[in-house]
């Protein structure tokens, strides 16, 4: 029989039987997916401490001696490179892609379980070369990134020698890693749905995540070959990247490369990656919002044909990054035109979620505290995006902090939002726990508050003309005093929010054994991982029997029902229940 | 149902259960993840086929950086015609195998999906000789990025070889009496067969 996964038995399922079995080499997506979020956090915790560092140098100049020039570019570069690839994406498609897609779609599990495994488990291993990195000769790359050539394997470029090799490993056995998770995510949603969920019954959740693992397996190809040809420039002496030139006084051998190629190569996975991190928010917030306003979300149809429609578009406006790399005026045109019309179903989705709002039943738990905050920072960083997306208005700012301020608010903080907001919406499925409710409100009001005194600021900053990765500004004249201040007052603003994520771990940690028992539905949410029997769910989800969908994922506070929702798996009143269907 | 229509179902409005059963329509999950990574593979190979023309407008001068005239096309040796001629052998065994398969002739379908198997080792072989027949003959890696992308091509196309090979191995060393997963490697194999002739178009038109 073909559909193995469909078929109502365990018999396909991998039942280990060893401590180790279960939770070491598991191949339970849910196991695997709490390993994919606690390796991401935990690299994303590096990264904080770099970024914390830049703050420091940026605030008090001429103070730390253990950050030199060379050690300020290898933060910036190490930080970017975590946390867009190593912490978003790893976070929100290997973690809430692998927990989410089979429990929400009525699935045992992933379609390829042992893939799913390798997956995880060659994720680990391109985190630990990118941490080695730290400890070879010259440390670690900091080229920046973007790691444009010719500069990032030139020398004089920290990291010239043994760093660049290994970030560039480290990001094509990512590659490897992601696309055996995506092939997953998309067949599994594709494939493994349970009776009666069809397409449009999806949660946004299950959409953004879907799509989102649609770009990547389409994006990540170009950082590979880019990844390799750049390897090969490096190792082998090739000329795909590096023209002909002088480098410390002596001519290299590299002749008639092209660095334009890989900024091409580089921005044509590199933005639709902003989306591969920014769609599977979409979905969740989407959820977060219908399910504490206990309202159906506005415009449903509307909010996944933006969803696929914003990932459609966003293979077409990769130059957008490449306003200053002096090509061609006439491409910078059309990349401008397509970049402004990706703003029009993004402002759609926007829209639903205040409409979704709107005279909503609002309960203001900490989940929807972050959702709201989402709401806030990605419109600003929405906004400020429309500024850089024409060409002119891009060109003077392309160097500066305004640009630091913008890809923050869009990409840094609002998906950091996202992914606290989901995490205190599903810890008590996850963990069968309740968090601590003080803690998590004071960790959003010190966290929201404070990325509004860390980025906004930068904004000014940058119409200033302060310019981005510099290590120190020195005596500038057309950099006033004030401008000084704002850095200081950023970086206590910095390590402050910083400081407030230990309250979240703490939470996170002493719930998980302190925590009261939590319900197995607490916030009467109709999606199918609610209704699981066990909380938390079994392995194999669903005990013997799979759930059977009746209705879409939106029903709250349908008129003439006593509860404000109507789970998916209920049958209609009216209808016959499933066994006398034939009748 | 067509996909427009699924995706413009109004699914607030009609509860219930689909008449249609999902298992009705729904081909096998690895005929699908086959599908699907036949997407990335086919991404790949665009992009570098992009990067390989763009690489040559720098020489033709269209490029920002003037023109340096670097860009040297490889010669075509008889062995290139060889290994094309051995691929596609492999893939005539493929769908030989897939054929006698759906008869229900075991026999001959092993001997097929063996030799089908065999014809890929020596595309493998073959393409190693060519290799060492162009560096012999001087045309090294680094020399020139028209021999680069050549071997960057021929490269990334035998590790899919190769992981068709892998496939191939683990299904003959299979657990007696699993069936044979001849129609998922056939496509694969017939799929590798029309990268490599893009590829090779591509090699020898420029």
């Amino acid at each position: 029989m073909a559909t193995v996964t469909l078929a109502d038995d365990l018999k396909p399922l991998h039942h280990p039987r060893t401590w180790i079995g279960k939770y070491v080499w598991s191949q339970d997506h849910k196991v695997i997916a709490i390993q994919y979020a606690t390796t991401a956090i935990a690299v994303g915790l590096l990264a904080l401490v770099l970024s914390g560092l830049m703050r420091l140098q940026l605030a008090y100049p001429d103070t730390f001696d253990f950050i030199q020039p060379d050690n300020y570019l290898q933060y910036v570069t190490i930080h970017g490179m975590i946390m867009v690839i190593y912490l978003l994406t790893a976070l929100l498609l290997g973690g809430f892609g692998n927990y989410l897609i089979p429990l929400m779609i009525g699935a045992r599990d992933m379609v390829f379980p042992f893939v799913n495994m390798l997956s995880y488990w060659v994720y680990l291993l391109a985190v630990m070369v990118l941490v080695a990195s730290f400890f070879v000769p010259g440390g670690p790359t900091g080229s920046g990134w973007t790691l444009y050539p010719p500069q990032t394997i030139l020398e004089g470029t920290p990291g010239a020698d043994l760093g660049i090799i290994m970030m560039l490993v480290s990001l094509a056995i990512f590659v490897v890693a992601f696309t055996m998770g995506g092939l997953n995510y998309v067949t599994t949603v594709l494939q493994a749905r349970t009776k009666g969920m069809t397409l449009m019954r999806m949660p946004c959740s299950v959409w953004g995540i879907f799509v989102a693992s649609i770009m990547g397996l389409l994006a990540f190809p170009a950082l590979f070959v880019a990844c390799i040809m750049m390897a090969l420039d490096r190792i082998a002496g090739t000329s795909f990247f590096m023209p002909e030139l002088v480098s410390m006084g002596n001519r290299t051998g590299y002749q008639g490369g092209s660095p334009i190629l890989f900024q091409h190569l580089f921005w044509f996975f590199g933005h639709p990656e902003v989306y591969i991190v920014a769609l599977p928010a979409f979905g969740i917030v989407s959820d977060l919002v219908a399910v504490h306003a206990r309202k159906n979300i506005f415009g449903y149809r509307m909010m996944v044909w933006a969803i696929v429609i914003i990932g459609a578009l966003s293979f077409f406006v990769w130059a957008h990054h490449m306003y200053v790399s002096g090509m061609n005026p006439y491409f910078g045109f059309f990349f401008a035109t397509s970049t402004l019309i990706i703003a029009v179903p993004t402002a759609i989705k926007v829209y639903n979620w205040l409409l979704t709002l709107w005279k909503g039943n609002i309960h203001l738990r900490v989940p929807m505290l972050f959702a709201i905050g989402f709401l806030f920072t990605f419109i600003h960083g929405g906004l400020s995006g429309l500024f850089l997306g024409n060409v002119s208005v891009d060109v003077p700012l392309s160097d500066t902090f305004f640009v630091i301020g913008h890809f923050h608010m869009v990409m840094g903080v609002s998906p950091i939002l996202v992914i606290f907001g989901a995490i205190y919406h599903w810890y008590p499925k996850i963990t069968g726990r309740m968090w601590n409710d003080t803690v998590a409100k004071l960790h959003f009001w010190i966290t929201f508050i404070g990325v509004y005194a860390i980025f906004l600021p930068m904004h000014y900053l940058g119409i200033l003309g302060v310019p981005r990765r510099y290590y120190a500004l020195g005596e500038t004249g057309f950099i006033p005093p004030s401008a000084h201040l704002a850095n200081e007052m950023i970086t206590i603003a910095a390590l402050t929010v910083a400081a407030a994520q230990l309250l979240f771990f703490w939470n996170m940690i002493w719930s998980l054994f302190r925590g009261t028992r939590a319900d197995p539905n607490p916030w009467g949410a109709t999606t199918l991982e609610w209704q699981t029997p066990d909380t938390p769910p079994a392995h194999g989800n669903w005990g013997p029997k799979l759930p059977v969908v009746y209705r879409w994922a939106y029903d709250y506070s349908v008129p003439g029902h006593a509860r404000d929702f109507i789970p998916q798996n209920a049958p209609p009143a009216s209808a016959p229940p499933p066994k006398g269907e034939g009748a | 149902m067509s996909l427009f229509s699924r995706l413009g179902e109004k699914s607030w409005e009609t509860p219930g259960v689909p008449a249609e059963d999902p298992a009705s329509y729904r081909p096998e999950a690895a005929r699908v993840g086959l599908i699907v990574y036949f997407l990335v593979a086919t991404f790949l190979f665009l992009l570098v086929t992009s990067a390989y023309f763009m690489r040559m407008g720098v020489e033709a001068g269209h490029g920002s950086h003037g023109s340096t005239g670097d860009w040297h096309p490889m010669p075509e040796p008889p062995l290139i015609w060889i290994n094309t001629a051995v691929l596609m052998m492999a893939s005539l065994a493929w769908e030989a195998a897939r054929a006698m398969g759906r008869r229900g002739m075991a026999a001959p379908m092993r001997t097929a999906f063996l030799s089908a198997g065999l014809f890929g080792l020596l595309f493998l072989a073959g393409q190693l000789l060519l290799w060492r027949d162009y560096a012999a003959a001087g045309y090294f890696l680094a020399a020139n990025p028209a021999n680069s992308f050549f071997y960057l091509l021929t490269a990334l196309h035998g590790l899919h070889i190769a992981g068709g090979l892998f496939f191939w191995l683990r299904a003959l060393l299979r657990p007696r009496g699993a069936p044979l997963p001849v129609e998922l490697c056939a496509a694969y194999w017939h799929f590798l067969l029309l990268v490599w002739l893009a590829m090779l178009a591509l090699l020898v038109s420029t």
